[in-house]
């Protein structure tokens, strides 16, 4: 691997990033998948680094998914999105920062399509205005979360309490990054890195000590896929592209995966569970998985943050072995208590997969 | 004083077209922006079908036309037309003055590394035919292991490519590719070589006799399938992508050099020189000529004549069969006009 | 556990891991499949194709793959149109005659 290749390639897409004043709209489906990751990443944004990040509680889901899943045509997706767009316009901001990677490559594409078919743009200008009387501005910058967070990687490293490193030997960690498919496969241009050696996520590791793996593997889906995963038939292809990446990087030994989809962590993490129940195979250490964790999360626990605040204990995969990696003291008496200290209840243990 | 002819280019289409002007009782003059003549064939080692030493071609056409002012390391800064001709202004303030210009401009090899799929310049051995052939010829390539068990050779890198801006077959990629190939199993017989193509093209003499020779008297496998994509795994060694088209089914192989037969693009300078001789660009960017059936190697233009790859990827005889119709035909339009 | 799926066998060549040892003894006695083209004049020619899925070029291509090709291999005639009609002069029947040999001889 050439690594000069890789910054020469990264220098071609760098995209802008606006520095400030954003327009956040959450995912319909991360907050029940990772409910901490977005709370965290407004706390990071706003309260530690002072930046101005407005939501309104009026935005509703982009569409996306159900635009993914062949169950609303693309001008339905387009009239829901020029909603936001009147939102973002009544809250005066033009910068929209996406939670979720189908958002943003919904947003993308939506975008894209009206600057090649404007005739489009209009019909749904009309749509919405017989829809709800609203008017809207297409925003002057389209970003997701992990831009921000790319963009801001230095300054949380200033603040970091922990290192990607492993306390003891002082090696850095070893972490595989997977780009959810919608970020930037549809338009390598609006991504940082550009499709096929993105570098949004491989810089907030390198910027905060870890080391990235690039393993045969890197470029192929996580396996959710949407009609592989929603229709129950088809969920073998969902976990054997999975196991795929599974095997591509496990000579690797990984320390940990880092991801930037809704759908990536969620797969990357349960599937490791159904894996070991279907072959009696696990990928980490001693029987226990690869932890794998949104980017937000990431950045929490290089900030300081409690583990079981973040989240984690929702998670498949233990984080522990990480945790004790990073040298994070945690309270295991905590994990399964919720925000008000009420007992959140345990959840069954794994035949195979072992998570504390 | 003997009439003039600006020649663009002293590539093997200047060079032959020189020799021939020199022949004919002219006076060429060739302009050559790098600081060798030979252009492309320079570079390459051994050329198809008679595995003949390139240099000796360039030897030839260097020592046949001693005879002709070159310029090296120049380029043309103006053209002006004037009454009864052209005069052309170099970035060295030269002035030159001339009855005819011929543009031989070439073609410029595409830039591997757009096709980031196959991570030319990211991974440490993919490398380009030209590559290749400089390692044929004496240079050291650190990229290209000392034992290879297994070589691969993409075919169509940045041609027939409708996203790379190319919708043009470079025609003597194919060729290039089996001539390669079999020169990487004549070094290294216990490796086994895959030519990955989309079709094979293989029309000129002695063509498919090489052909079969790869396949039976080399055992170099041919897969119908364009590679899309390429990874190094943990031992360094490289694992392609591609699909076996023939079965229907999905192929993935480890390789320990993987060739990329970059394809011929317009020269980057054609574009230039087009506007300055008031010449067209063709939908394919190369030059435009009056047809392409008769008139290949004449431009519309009074006294503007082309010849070579700069209206189209061609093979080396047919670039010098062009250079000598090219020459010719600014003889005939000199001698009518005088 | 049932969870009413599982993991999904791969349909994919890995030439890294094919078995080629059939091949390499016919490349030994019928040098000439090499040459193969893929040009499909044998499988238009036959007469079992229609009807059975044989196809010479389906044969040789999965032997180059390392697959099986026993079932196609019952299906055919023995006529000898394919070796008239292949531009390659690979000699078909011979190859047939040995594939089976193979398979005879390894009681496979």
């Amino acid at each position: 691997m050439i690594y000069q290749g890789k910054q020469k390639i990264w220098s071609d897409y760098q995209k802008e990033i606006p520095d400030n004043h954003w327009f956040y709209v959450r995912s319909c489906i991360r907050q029940s998948f990772f409910p901490a990751s977005e709370g965290h990443f407004v706390k990071i944004v706003r309260d530690l680094l002072g930046k101005d990040l407005y939501e309104t509680p009026h935005h509703t889901t982009c569409g996306g998914i159900a635009y993914h899943s062949d169950t609303i045509p693309q001008e339905t997706a387009m009239t829901i999105v020029a909603r936001q767009f009147s939102l973002m316009k009544e809250a005066g901001y033009k910068n929209l920062v996406t939670s979720c990677i189908t958002s943003f490559g919904n947003y993308t594409e939506i975008l894209e399509t009206w600057r090649e078919f404007p005739e489009l743009e209009t019909r749904i200008r009309e749509h919405l205005w017989k829809a709800c009387r609203r008017e809207f501005d297409k925003p002057e910058y389209v970003a997701h979360a992990s831009d921000v967070v790319y963009k801001l990687r230095n300054e949380i490293a200033e603040k970091a309490k922990f290192r990607l490193v492993n306390h003891e030997t002082g090696e850095p960690l070893r972490i595989v990054e997977h780009i959810g498919c919608h970020y930037s496969k549809m338009f390598p241009h609006k991504g940082v890195g550009g499709a096929e050696y993105p570098c949004v996520l491989s810089g907030m590791v390198e910027s905060w000590g870890g080391k990235v793996i690039d393993y045969p593997e890197r470029r192929h889906c996580c396996g959710f896929g949407f009609r592989q995963y929603l229709v129950k038939a088809n969920r073998g292809y969902s976990v054997s592209n999975t196991h795929k990446k599974f095997e591509s990087m496990e000579p690797f030994h990984p320390d940990l995966i880092i991801t930037n989809c809704p759908g990536c962590p969620y797969f990357l993490d349960r599937w490791q569970y159904v894996i070991s129940e279907q072959t009696g195979k696990t990928y980490g250490q001693n029987g226990h998985g690869i932890p794998a964790l949104t980017y937000e999360e990431l950045a929490g626990l290089v900030l300081g943050y409690d583990p079981w605040d973040l989240g984690l204990q929702i998670h498949q995969v233990g984080p522990e072995p990480l945790l004790d990696k990073m040298g994070i003291a945690y309270d295991p008496a905590r994990k399964y208590l919720g925000l008000d200290e009420k007992d959140i209840m345990k959840p069954g243990l794994p035949t195979v997969l072992k998570c504390y | 004083m003997k009439e003039s002819v600006v020649i663009i280019g002293g590539g093997i289409a200047g060079l032959e077209a020189a020799s021939q002007l020199l022949a004919l009782g002219l006076s060429p003059v060739i302009v050559e922006k790098s600081d060798h003549l030979g252009g492309h064939v320079a570079e390459w080692y051994r050329l198809f079908p008679d595995l003949s030493p390139a240099q000796d071609l360039v030897t030839h056409l260097v020592s046949s036309t001693s005879g002709a002012r070159i310029y090296l390391e120049t380029e043309i800064s103006r053209i002006n037309a004037l009454k009864d001709g052209y005069s052309a202004t170099l970035n060295n303030g030269d002035v030159l003055f001339c009855k005819a210009v011929l543009v031989c401009t070439g073609f410029h090899l595409f830039d591997a590394a757009k096709k980031e799929e196959y991570g030319y310049g990211i991974y440490n051995s993919v490398i380009t035919n030209r590559d290749l052939e400089h390692w044929f010829g004496g240079l050291e390539d650190a990229r290209i292991p000392d034992n290879p068990r297994a070589v691969g050779f993409v075919h169509c890198v940045g041609s027939r490519d409708v996203k790379a801006g190319n919708t043009q077959c470079s025609k003597v990629c194919c060729m290039t590719a089996i001539k390669q190939a079999i020169e990487m199993k004549e070094k290294f017989p216990e490796a086994e070589v895959y030519c990955f193509y989309m079709d094979l093209r293989l029309f000129g003499k002695k063509y498919e006799d090489f052909y079969i020779s790869a396949q039976r008297d080399y055992g170099i496998h041919f897969i119908r399938g364009r590679v899309s994509e390429v990874s190094e795994d943990i031992d360094g060694r490289l694992l392609v992508k591609a699909e076996d088209t023939l079965s229907g089914k999905p192929l993935k192989v480890r390789l320990d050099l993987l060739v990329l037969m970059a394809g011929m693009v317009c020269s980057p300078q054609t574009g230039r020189i087009a506007s300055m001789v008031r010449a067209e660009v063709d939908d394919d960017g190369f030059l435009r000529s009056r047809d392409n059936i008769y008139s290949i190697v004449e431009s519309g233009r009074k006294g503007i004549f082309f010849a070579g790859a700069c209206t189209g990827t061609k093979t080396i005889p047919e670039t010098v069969a062009e250079a000598r119709a090219a020459a010719l035909s600014a003889f005939r339009y000199i001698k009518e006009k005088a | 556990m049932d969870f009413g799926f599982s993991l999904s066998p791969s349909s994919a060549i890995d030439l890294d891991k094919v078995d080629l040892s059939l091949y390499r003894r016919l490349e030994q006695t019928v040098p000439d499949i090499r040459s193969c083209i893929a040009c499909g004049s044998c499988s238009a020619t036959c007469m079992a194709a229609d009807y059975s899925g044989m196809s010479v070029r389906k044969l040789i291509l999965n032997l180059q793959r390392g697959a099986d090709v026993k079932k196609m291999l019952s299906c055919c005639m023995l006529c000898g149109k394919c070796t008239m009609v292949c531009p390659r002069g690979i000699n078909t029947r011979k190859l047939i005659l040995d594939v089976c040999r193979y398979y005879s001889d390894n009681k496979l």
